[in-house]
């Protein structure tokens, strides 16, 4: 685990090298980190692991376009908020799953899936969490284009 | 004799359970082997309303979450609101933040506390503590207009001061609380039979906290020391001395203590701020006339663990995309490691144990997974519950707390 808020960043530059699409550290609390959909599970193994970071939570986001996943780790104790962002096809948003990483993650892989489309290879337990088991499949309502909600 | 699996079905709806939830316990004779927890009995679909709210409605919109932690919510998403678009919070609001959220973390370990002795049959402390719990809620609606959902917050700030007429009724309402706080720490922490009933009782080890990522009382009392107001100081949490409870058995019995000390801690917060309020003094509300575009985090320590929320804003005044995480979605898959091994006696006590919102076992029954024929009620096994602290009073040779007023 790193010592101080500053090393985080260095850290991870050295860790995972070219991987790293951008960085942008709005405040020193907020880091900002987008990678490549297939260094995920890297990342996720390095702050997890080796820097011992704390999984919040992820947030799937519909944008015109890409499908978006921000995996947000929390460095307690040292008042920092990463936030790993990755960026998905529209048309066949695929990831690997990080459950098997980190526990944490298995109910919200669940969730984006049914809410957002996302497939997650390799999940070990992958049906609905908060949508009845027979929800109609290829609707999904986070989608910008879901129009059900009237009904 | 052979053992019969059987299939105990928790849920999911019950009038006095907040957040429907279905628990499938899986038992063979006494011994839990497996659970499978379902949600989504009562999913509103919150974080896309929120897309079609303004900045302000949102806060009203996510204090309705949760009934008990109505001001967790609104705290975490004002302060990812002002993340998010660079707002300034006058120093005075700060005070008042943390004043409202440690009221409600005291009602609500108070509502657990009578809650968990519920449970275990220990009626008279459930409504001792549920007495007292009343004094807290009289000060909140005092201050507030409400005994819950005080729509006290706003970005970057609050929407009512606290009048310094008010003052001392907080502070003779808690100096009141401390007595019977102390007897019920006595109580539960020397009592024989509360320890041969929750020691070493649904354990979660430091790892499995790591894993499932648990927060709040059930991670501090697995002896993993985060406590959101210490790690990233916000509202007025950086500005007072107070310290973070932790133990390291991880049972039910400590998360119990974890919680009856923190009400400690939560009455010495309020009293810094209070003598703070009286002397600063200026806008409690900076009034932000603009929304920058830009994405922002706010977390907070609900009386559960942290709330986590996430808003991406484009300049407008609505967010275009609006992530919860409240603390039990974290917290209730620990359930699954908790209740292995464990008989059914206890299960009941370990479910409640991480806080889930959740209140009330009645509607459960027990079904013969080959014939489907043999039922067991709720009132069943809210006896199994109470007949095991029998057992176990008898074996002690004790009666359980007392609470004796004279000390």
């Amino acid at each position: 685990m790193p010592a101080k808020r500053e090393e985080i960043v260095p850290e991870l530059r050295r860790k995972l090298g070219d991987k790293i699409v951008e960085v942008v550290e709005k405040s020193p609390r907020r880091i900002f980190i987008e990678v490549k959909p297939e260094d995920v599970p890297q990342t996720a193994r390095i702050i997890f692991r080796d820097m011992g970071a704390r999984f919040q939570i992820a947030t799937g986001i519909d944008t015109p376009a890409a499908i978006e996943i921000l995996y947000h780790w929390a460095f307690d104790s040292m008042d920092c908020v990463v936030n790993v962002k990755t960026k998905l096809d529209r048309n066949n948003p695929q990831i690997e799953s990080i459950a098997s990483i980190c526990t944490g993650a298995e109910w919200i892989e669940r969730e984006m899936w049914e809410l957002l489309g996302i497939t997650f290879k390799n999940h070990p337990d992958m049906r609905h969490l908060l949508l009845m088991d027979d929800w109609p499949k290829g609707k999904y309502p986070l989608r910008r284009d879901y129009k059900g909600f009237d009904k | 004799m052979t053992t019969k699996k059987t299939i105990i079905p928790i849920g999911p709806y019950h009038p006095l359970q907040e957040e429907p939830e279905f628990f499938k316990l899986h038992v063979e004779g006494e011994r839990v082997v497996k659970l499978d927890i379902e949600l989504g009995y009562n999913h509103r679909g919150i974080e896309k309303l929120s897309e079609s709210k303004s900045f302000e409605q949102t806060v009203f919109l996510v204090e309705r979450i949760c009934g008990i932690c109505s001001t967790s919510h609104p705290i975490a998403c004002v302060q990812a609101v002002e993340d998010a678009g660079g707002i300034e919070v006058p120093e005075r609001a700060l005070y008042i933040r943390s004043v409202i959220g440690e009221l409600e973390r005291i009602h609500s370990h108070l509502l657990w506390l009578g809650l968990a002795g519920h449970f275990l049959g220990f009626n008279t402390v459930w409504m001792w503590v549920w007495r007292y719990r009343e004094d807290v809620l009289d000060i909140l609606e005092l201050i507030t207009g409400n005994r819950n959902h005080y729509g006290m917050m706003k970005p970057g700030g609050v929407h009512r001061d606290i009048k310094v007429e008010d003052l001392p009724a907080i502070r003779k309402m808690l100096d009141g609380l401390k007595k019977p706080l102390a007897l019920f720490r006595d109580a539960v922490i020397d009592d024989p039979v509360i320890h041969a009933r929750l020691k070493g009782v649904g354990v979660l080890t430091r790892q499995q906290i790591i894993d499932y990522c648990a927060l709040g009382p059930t991670a501090r009392a697995s002896g993993v020391k985060i406590d959101v107001r210490k790690d990233h100081p916000h509202a007025a949490y950086g500005l007072v001395d107070w310290k973070v409870i932790t133990t390291e058995n991880g049972d039910v019995f400590d998360k119990a203590v974890v919680r009856i000390l923190e009400m400690f801690e939560s009455i010495k917060i309020v009293e810094q701020c209070l003598v703070k309020l009286k002397t600063v003094t200026g806008p409690f509300d900076s009034k932000p006339k603009a929304m920058l575009p830009g994405e922002g985090v706010g977390h907070y320590e609900a009386p559960r663990g942290e709330v986590f929320h996430y808003i991406r804003s484009d300049g407008t005044n609505r967010p275009v995309r609006h992530k919860i995480r409240a603390p039990s979605y974290m917290n209730i898959a620990t359930n699954q490691v908790a209740v292995i091994g464990q008989s059914v006696a206890d299960a009941t006590i370990i479910l409640a144990a991480v806080d889930p919102c959740y209140c009330c076992t009645e509607r459960l029954s027990v079904v013969d997974a080959h014939s489907g024929k043999r039922t067991l009620g709720a009132d069943e096994l809210m006896r199994l519950c109470r007949e095991k602290t029998e057992i176990v009073k008898k074996e002690v040779g004790a009666e359980g707390p007392k609470l004796d007023w004279s000390r």
